[in-house]
């Protein structure tokens, strides 16, 4: 084991797949001489040349396209988009190509495409740089989305995503990238479509992913001082989802609470609030409860923004009343 | 006098396969049409009557492993590429024989093993693939072209524009090929384009283009030579502009209230089948007898191909969860 940060982590595994693996290359929009906006990819040009990592012109389509016909054609490309915002621009060639041509060409072609990408707020970058928008992908047949909250997880599901014969979105969190946490030595491969218990307990369940699973362990600390065993689940993969492990944890609870970042509305929380109930209706004590980002477009203001976000008060409060 | 390779440009085999691929294609399509009209095909089916001679003057000149992808007026360069119209017609007909068994239909032909890498039925969807295509042959030093086929539709994109630039900057060996049949759905290009030629959008990106009359099958097949040995030898991509006409509607579903019948007249007797029908029998490249067999063997080939499709079964409930995902 050695302390690394998510930064660290991702960087460590995109290395690996870069020293093992020729197929593999990297693409994106200041990846390369500048780094990466949010400094992921540090050196790896210095370190392994322009033909291994590219940067891109400011052209989210093409970017992932020239992925997917790349992929296609038995590379291993993983391509980077700056915020989860840009990837509007790419939906097209997301969605209609990079999940499509495995289906419609009935198993000709496969499209091993990983793209890495920042979601989420909480830097006052307002409403059009703080989405949390990975819902939309998820809700795609044909696509993956990952979403690691830990250092280790960061690590072992990058190298998953880049072994996978399918289009995977990595989604990563800005204010995850300083984190420090311990991670294995050496490489390391964490399956994908696995959810985690990140801490056990017997009085309720609370269900979340990427960020907002360090926020539900903060209410679980709460919590636990005023005498509530909370169990913390981290979805880890929004798809495939894996219903098992939380709807066993919320048949054990027999409460769960469904914590998200992003809006509510048509959200995640949604998925796995109506997976508990219809799976476990007869043994829940109470309504599966959802805490999630506030129903609006993100305000920049400081003390606004942090409200629109929830925090561990906010799901100490829903755990409450459920109680 | 029987022609020579210098008159034309093409010995007579080529010139008769030329027009074998030309007659193959309008006879799919001709089939295609009757078979829509029987409740045999589904959905949008486009036809690529009097384009002819685009597909057949670029496609036999790729090499094996070379790539393309199309958009969803693709029969006409999948038969020029070579894949069976058998299956083709089940996968019209939706039935399990079919190129993909069903689940991708007239806009969505693929062949992997051909390298035909697929109808994309999103205008202009086609091109951010096609760099990446380009990108794998340069990266893996394949030498592989990747011929890319789209619309004046997708002119209007943003992807042209970001495909056109990334394909130059990175001097990828794409083949751009411009099918301007002058109509998008039922929309002149001159009501939606503000520019005037077309083939002179790739000088902005510093990739060398030319516009080609896209009824001349000998016409189109010279400057694709020309186009292809350009982008396989490194110099980056190439954007040829075939200026053409569709005879029929854009799909089925077309009434063609839109179209100037004068000017429509003016095309069809530009329609590249019996031109260079008669030209072949003119220079005596092939007789009477050569091209009658021609024709012959391409309705019975076509008439099989529906009996094939028709006798095909459905694909079982099952497969509709089948190749979502890549175990
Ligand atoms: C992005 C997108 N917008 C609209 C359509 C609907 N549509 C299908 S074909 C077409 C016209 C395209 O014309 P063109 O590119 O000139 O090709 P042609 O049909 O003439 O061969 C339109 C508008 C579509 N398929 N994709």
């Amino acid at each position: 084991m050695a302390e690394m940060t998510y930064r660290g982590a991702l960087r460590a595994t995109l290395r690996e797949a870069l020293q093992q693996d020729e197929r593999v290359f990297l693409m994106g929009e200041d990846i390369g001489a500048y780094g990466g906006a949010y400094g992921v990819t540090q050196g790896l040009m210095a370190e392994f040349g322009e033909k291994r990592v590219k940067d891109s012109p400011i052209a989210e389509s093409v970017l992932v396209g020239c992925g997917v016909g790349a992929a296609m054609a038995g590379l291993r490309p993983v391509v980077e988009i700056m915020s989860i915002n840009f990837s509007l621009l790419a939906f097209d060639q997301i969605v209609n190509v990079a999940a499509k041509l495995q289906y419609m060409s009935a198993g000709q072609i496969n499209v091993p495409l990983v793209i890495r990408t920042v979601t989420g707020g909480g830097n006052m970058l307002a409403a059009t740089h703080s989405q949390s928008l990975e819902g939309w992908f998820a809700h795609v047949p044909g696509l993956k989305v990952a979403a690691p909250a830990t250092p280790a997880d960061a690590r072992g599901m990058l190298a998953a995503a880049i072994r996978d014969p399918n289009p995977v979105i990595i989604v990563e969190h800005s204010l995850l990238y300083p984190i420090k946490g311990e991670v294995p030595d050496g490489p390391h491969v964490t399956p994908l479509g696995k959810a985690k218990v990140v801490r056990a307990g017997k009085d309720v369940t609370i269900v979340s992913y990427l960020r907002m699973t360090l926020t539900a362990l903060a209410a679980a600390e709460e919590l636990a001082k005023e005498g509530i065993d909370a169990e913390v689940v981290d979805l880890r993969t929004l798809r495939p989802l894996d219903r098992e492990t939380f709807v066993a944890s919320a048949r054990k609870t027999h409460r769960a609470v469904v914590v998200e970042e992003g809006w509510g509305t048509y959200g995640i929380g949604a998925e796995v609030a109506s997976s508990i109930a219809s799976a476990a209706f007869d043994e829940l004590d109470a309504p599966v409860a959802r805490v999630s980002g506030e129903d609006v477009p993100m305000p920049y203001n400081k003390e606004l923004e942090r409200a629109a976000i929830p925090d561990a008060a906010r799901i100490v409060a829903a755990v409450k009343s459920l109680l | 006098m029987a022609m020579t390779r210098d008159e034309m440009g093409v010995d007579k085999a080529t010139a008769l396969g030329l027009y074998d691929v030309m007659v193959r294609i309008r006879s799919f399509e001709e089939k295609c049409a009757e078979m829509y009209g029987k409740a045999k095909i589904g959905g949008f089916l486009h036809l690529y009557i009097g384009e002819e001679a685009v597909a057949a003057g670029v496609i036999p000149l790729l090499e094996a492993q070379d790539t393309i992808v199309s958009h969803y007026r693709e029969h006409g360069h999948a038969i020029a590429r070579g894949l069976d119209s058998k299956r083709m017609m089940a996968e019209l007909f939706g039935r399990a024989t079919g190129t993909s068994k069903g689940k991708g239909g007239s806009m969505h032909i693929f062949d992997a093993s051909k390298g035909f890498l697929g109808g994309y039925a999103i205008v202009g969807g086609m091109m951010p693939v096609a760099t990446g295509l380009g990108l794998a042959s340069n990266y893996l030093g394949t030498k592989s072209v990747c011929l890319c086929i789209f619309g004046d539709g997708a002119v209007n994109q943003g992807e042209f524009h970001e495909s056109f630039n990334l394909a130059s900057l990175w001097k990828l060996p794409v083949v751009f090929l411009l099918e301007n049949n002058g109509f998008g759905m039922g929309t002149r290009v001159e009501r939606v384009h503000a520019g005037k030629e077309m083939s002179h959008l790739g000088d902005a990106f510093q990739i060398p283009s030319e516009q080609v009359d896209g009824m001349d099958v000998l016409a189109v097949r010279e400057v694709a030579a020309r186009a292809i040995e350009h982008a396989r030898s490194g110099k980056g991509p190439f954007f040829l502009e075939a200026v053409c006409y569709r005879f029929r509607g854009h799909s089925m579903a077309d009434a063609m209230s839109y179209r100037d019948k004068a000017e429509e007249e003016v095309w069809r007797r530009r329609d590249p089948l019996p031109n260079f029908r008669r030209l072949l029998a003119e220079r005596r490249a092939a007789t009477e007898q050569e091209l009658a067999a021609v024709e012959e063997r391409a309705e019975r080939e076509m008439a099989d191909a529906a009996a094939f499709a028709d006798a095909s079964p459905n694909p079982p409930r099952e497969a509709m969860y089948e190749h979502i995902y890549k175990e």
